[in-house]
């Protein structure tokens, strides 16, 4: 809540305002019955002319007053909770530009994406709907309170006991039905789960011919969410029959209360008249209010998703010695000293006790098994991760003690997944180096052995790319994402298991570039390829998130029974 | 709507009209549910009406002339009133309720019946997001609008008509006089309407690039970060979130002024009416009763106006959303068997191709003259460079696409003139992803053949090499697999595919890249699972990597949707041809 309050604060002036023109509104609109009263027994029934078009002009008035002090509340409300929307939205953007790696995996980009999304627009619901009604509704059940006291309390005591009935029977029956809804949206995730399924295993359905099984399951889940549904909304609905019921039972007990005091002589007709009158206006404004309060229920659950991004602490940041910026990296030389690394939340230590020394220029091949814990290795080297404990320096300097901004600057990495971005792929290429020169680009594309199929293009270098670069092949993607990387002419080049779809031959040329251009850059190589570990100077051996093996390709043949059985399972029976 | 308008909007409309009477035929599923739905709305409707008159008589003969016995006798009668409009209320939306979650059942269901039969190129063609959110947002969409607007529209123009009527009853003049601001509340919503639903628009189009931009930044998170791009991104964000903003505060400026400016049209109805109603009473002898009767119908007034300006726009959603389950109903399905398909009873496995083309789009054939031959029991591997077409040879066995031209035969008949369902009960697929279905091992493995007994099932676990490490699981076979089976590495899960295929007991065998994504030593426990699998079955293979295909019967080398080379490994090595340098870059 302290949160949304440093945003709202920008926005003190409007929130300030805002109930004022609410109160304006609501005593111009609930005063009316009472002038009414007035020209009824003051105007009509003494047949007084003046009374009449006097308190009418004054009914007038105030009925415009009311609709500028409205119209004006609109306005600051739109303001104000658009702005506070696009606020939470910027800040929660940034926030998530500045998450570690580890929470970007324990929130998922999904997820993320509707934290962004439809949270956000939900929460600025909210505050809009604050704005015009949650004090709306009160105010006019406290004026219309005050003033049928004002005309006569005995007959007012009726409304006033009608208000807790009211109360207490409408909350009972949305203590009732919420619980049901958190059951309708269990089933409607499992429906949704059944579409998903389907979707990305059609080809799975289709070839063993199962479309009338998957449809009979999904008629099963999509009947039971409906009856969920009905049940839920039977007590719903209720609401507002009983309120109906409960407000018809006291228009008639003020009838019949109200009409023997006129006959007695102790109420005026207008009076009563205006009692009925206000009668309507608090049972609208309660709807009002019961409507605002589950928009608030619905709108919780959003801010507690937008609020536990928010709270989340930059668990990557600089360090006070990173801060100053004094060390930078010169030569790249990469050493782990009793490496351990555990995921977020995780039970076990993904890597343990990793210890190695790589000097400058030399070209690492690292290889294991799916799970060893490849990727999550080479990621602490640029602090995408930080390791559980050890140390791992970079030029002899402990990586925490460097700023981020020169880690990013000198560490080059090509991850496994590839994002491109929607634009031109010479945009796409100039985030490696913002400023870099045309020759510069080319230079990275050839040695990436892109440039070839890139100047294929009509476009060239400036072909739009569609989201996420779906317009390219994945090896043409690889290629680009590995110029990208090479743009930045790093002193450490990490690749993981970026070369995957390219085809043996090109792979083997790019390879070769690399070694020519960047030969003091020290590189790192995730691989599956058995060629490409034997091109290495030396290759890490990793099994269960420990290393079998350092060596040379030449002696792990004797010396790794790991990297021996890598080896055959791809040259077996030759 | 407007007269002036061009041919478009018009056009929109026109097609807006279609749908929305499509999307009615749904509900006359339950016609007379439908009629006593509408008979309770005018029960309510007249008793709430009644309600509001009844004021008229209880002041004018019972309270001014204070007659105490009559005025209870009176109230009991509204009492009555008011509670056969409650009950009525009450009934109305349970029905309503029943109604409009039976119709929606009833067009999702339809919408997934349809899905499970669209041919595949409609899954490769459309994105699983959006057709997902038709099943969420469309959906809830359309049942707001079928369990709420319609009864609202409807009770609105009801209340609206029955108003008037006792209005015109009570006093013509006066219901003339507060006529005066009708036609202002018309134009205003109709205004207002007009400048909300463009700045909606241009919200929803900023919204739309907003969240675009959100989609594709979040997603490449990982790779900001490497490049240290944050600044950057962050600043062109916050452009965008500008843009969005400047938009949508005119939007909820302008959607929000209506409610306001109706409730204070109708306080200035009342103001007019309580005035001219007492000049009336003066001069023309108005009863005091009837005045108020006709300000409790002013106050009524205002609402049923104001809602069906904001139902318009619900209904509009609703539209859209309808529109967009229709276009996946109305998409052309698989086509159908031809008339005098067969069922073969048992089939070999005896699979020849003979001079086929296709192409997924007309202008680019993929496949140019493929001719091949399986004898029964045969492996048959396909190598080749990415896009040499050779997952796109596989997917015309089981006919997930159709051929252009040329013929593709099983067992020597047609693979057009067997029946869809015989055909692909005849093969089964193993892919290179290694997804899974909610549910038990059990039942993912059974999904092979629903028939087969737990022996059966485990049997095939056991063929195929998964049955050991299924005992070693917290439930064995009966352990839940949620979440795409994320409990289980990716080679677990394949093994569990290659069993879902071994129960399936296929004639003919197809393997994509099956092993691609598992690492090489996992790969050989794999590979010893599909050894067995593919015993005595005909199989066609797809590998990368070409140590796993080096003992298959036959390999056809593929290039450019051509066969250019094949034979053995050993005579295709000997060849020196493109087998033998693929194979030298693999392992050089």
């Amino acid at each position: 809540m302290k949160r949304y309050w440093q945003i709202l604060k920008k926005y003190k002036l409007s929130l300030i305002i805002s109930p004022f023109l609410v109160l304006i509104y609501v005593v111009c609109e609930t005063v009316q019955p009472l002038l009414m009263a007035d020209i009824i027994d003051n105007g009509v029934m003494p047949r007084n002319l003046s009374v009449i078009t006097g308190i009418g002009g004054y009914m007038i008035l105030i009925s415009i007053v009311g609709l500028v002090a409205s119209i004006l509340n609109i306005y600051v409300s739109s303001r104000t909770s658009i702005g506070f929307g696009t606020d939470l939205r910027t800040e929660l953007f940034n926030k998530i530009q500045h998450l570690s790696f580890s929470d970007i995996d324990r929130f998922n980009s999904a997820s993320l994406i509707t934290r962004l999304t439809n949270d956000i627009t939900k929460i600025q619901q909210v505050i809009l709907i604050s704005m015009r009604i949650l004090l709306r509704s009160p105010l006019i059940l406290f004026l219309a309170i005050f003033f049928v006291i004002k005309i006569n309390a005995d007959l007012a005591l009726v409304l006033i006991g009608v208000i807790p009935v009211l109360s207490i029977s409408i909350y009972l029956i949305l203590r009732k039905g919420f619980p049901l809804f958190i059951k309708v949206q269990q089933k409607v995730d499992h429906l949704n789960g059944i579409v998903r399924e389907n979707l990305i295993n059609i080809r799975v359905v289709k070839s063993f011919v199962r479309e009338d099984f998957e449809a009979k399951k999904f008629a099963n889940s999509s009947e039971d969410l409906r009856d969920m549904v009905i049940r839920a909304s039977n007590i719903v609905v209720s609401v507002f029959p009983v309120m109906q019921l409960i407000m018809n039972i006291s228009v008639i007990l003020i009838l019949w209360i109200g009409g023997q005091k006129v006959i007695s002589g102790n109420l005026k007709v207008g009076e009563l008249i205006s009692f009925v009158n206000y009668l309507s206006q608090i049972l609208l404004s309660l709807m009002l209010l019961s409507m605002t309060i589950m928009a608030f229920a619905r709108a919780s659950a959003s801010s507690k998703r937008i609020l536990e991004v928010m709270e989340t602490e930059r668990s990557l940041t600089n360090t006070p010695k990173g801060l100053q910026n004094i060390h930078k990296i010169e030569k790249g030389e990469v050493a782990f000293h009793n490496v351990s690394f555990r995921h977020y939340g995780g039970e076990n230590d993904v890597l343990r006790n990793i210890n190695f020394q790589i000097k400058q220029g030399e070209t690492i091949a690292i290889v294991g098994a799916t799970g060893s814990a490849k990727s999550s290795m080479i990621q602490l080297i640029p602090r995408l991760y930080d390791a559980t404990s050890g140390k791992i320096l970079i030029d002899g300097v402990n990586v925490k003690d460097y700023n981020l901004d020169e880690i990013h600057a000198k560490i080059g990495m090509v991850l496994q997944k590839n994002e491109l971005f929607s634009g031109t792929i010479i945009e796409n290429l100039r985030w490696g180096k913002p400023d870099a020169t045309d020759e510069e680009i080319i230079e990275a594309a050839k040695a990436a052995e892109a440039h070839d199929f890139i100047s294929s293009f009509t476009d060239g270098y400036n072909t739009k790319l569609g989201r996420g670069g779906i317009n390219l092949s994945g090896g043409q993607k690889q290629r680009i994402c590995i110029a990208r990387a090479l743009l930045r002419k790093p002193k450490i080049l990490i690749m993981d298991d970026s070369t995957s779809a390219v085809d043996s031959d090109t792979e083997q040329k790019i390879r070769t570039n690399l070694n020519r251009m960047l030969q003091n850059t020290t590189v790192f190589i995730i691989t599956q390829r058995i060629n490409t570990m034997q091109s290495a100077d030396r290759v890490i051996v990793l099994e269960d998130g420990e290393i079998d093996a350092v060596g040379k390709p030449s002696e792990l043949m004797e010396r790794s029974k790991v990297y021996k059985e890598i080896y055959n399972s791809q040259q077996l029976a030759f | 709507m407007a007269h002036g308008d061009h041919s478009k909007p018009i056009e929109e409309a026109k097609e807006g009209k279609k749908t929305f009477l499509r999307l009615m035929s749904y509900l006359s599923c339950d016609r007379s549910l439908l009629y006593i739905i509408a008979l309770l709305i005018i029960v309510s409707i007249i008793s709430s009406l009644l309600g509001s008159y009844m004021l008229r008589p209880i002041i004018n003969d019972y309270i001014i002339p204070g007659n105490i016995p009559g005025l209870f006798k009176i109230l009991l009668l509204l009492a009555v009133i008011y509670l056969v409009g409650v009950i009525a209320t009450y009934i109305e939306y349970r029905l309503l309720n029943k109604i409009g979650q039976r119709t929606v059942t009833r067009l999702r269901m339809e919408l997934f019946k349809k899905m499970e039969i669209l041919p595949i190129k409609y899954f490769d063609t459309h994105q699983h997001g959006d057709l997902m959110s038709r099943y969420t947002n469309d959906i809830d969409k359309i049942s707001d609008v079928l369990t709420d607007s319609l009864s609202d529209l409807l009770s609105s123009a009801l209340t609206l008509i029955g108003i008037i009527c006792l209005m015109l009853y009570i006093s013509p003049v006066l219901t003339l006089v507060s006529m005066i601001t009708v036609p202002l509340m018309f134009l205003s919503a109709k205004l207002i309407v007009k400048q909300s639903k463009k700045y909606f628009k241009a919200q929803q189009e900023k919204l739309g690039k907003v969240n675009g931009y959100i989609e594709e930044m979040i997603s490449g998170q990982k790779v900001i970060k490497v490049f240290g791009h944050e600044k950057k991104v962050e600043a062109d964000f916050d452009t965008l979130n500008q843009n969005l903003r400047g938009k949508a505060e005119k939007a909820q400026l302008y959607s929000g002024m209506m409610m306001p400016i109706m409730q204070n049209l109708s306080t200035l109805n009342y103001v007019i009416i309580t005035i001219v109603g007492a000049l009336l009473a003066i001069f023309r002898g108005f009863d005091v009763g009837g005045l108020a009767a006709f300000l409790q119908y002013s106050r009524q007034f205002g609402r049923p106006i104001n809602e069906l300006a904001s139902l318009y726009n619900n209904i509009q959603a609703a539209i859209a959303g309808a529109e967009r389950i229709f276009e996946v109903i109305d998409e052309a399905p698989e086509p159908e068997d031809s008339p005098n398909a067969i069922t073969l009873p048992h089939i070999k496995g005896d699979v020849v191709m003979k001079d086929v083309y296709f192409g997924y789009k007309p202008e680019k054939i993929i496949l140019k003259g493929i001719s091949l031959e399986a004898k029964p029991g045969e492996k048959i591997a396909l190598v080749g460079t990415t896009g040499a077409g050779k997952t796109t040879i596989l997917n015309m066995f089981p006919r997930f696409f159709d051929i252009k031209s040329g013929e593709i035969t099983i067992d020597g008949i047609s693979t057009k003139e067997i029946k869809r369902e015989n055909l692909r009960q005849s093969m089964a697929i193993v892919l290179q992803d290694t997804h899974l279905f909610t549910g038990t091992v059990r039942e993912n493995i059974r999904f092979g053949r629903l028939e087969a007994t737990d022996q059966e099932v485990e049997e095939a676990a056991k063929l195929t090499a998964a049955h050991s490490f299924i005992k070693r699981l917290p439930h064995g076979y009966d352990t839940m697999l949620e979440n795409d089976g994320a409990n289980l590495s990716q080679g677990q899960r394949q093994l569990l595919n290659i069993a879902r295929a071994a129960v399936a007991n296929p004639a003919i065998l197809l393997l994509d890249e099956a092993t691609s994504n598992i690492d090489t030593r996992s790969e050989l426990l794999i590979q010893r699972g599909l050894d067995k699998l593919m015993e005595g079955r005909t199989s066609f293979i797809i590998a990368h990597r070409l140590s796993t295909v080096r003992n298959v019967d036959r390999i056809l080398v593929l290039e450019h949707g051509q066969i250019i080379e094949q034979g053995s490994h050993k005579e295709l090595l000997e060849m020196k041809g493109k087998y033998y340098s693929l194979y030298e870059e693999q392992f050089k």
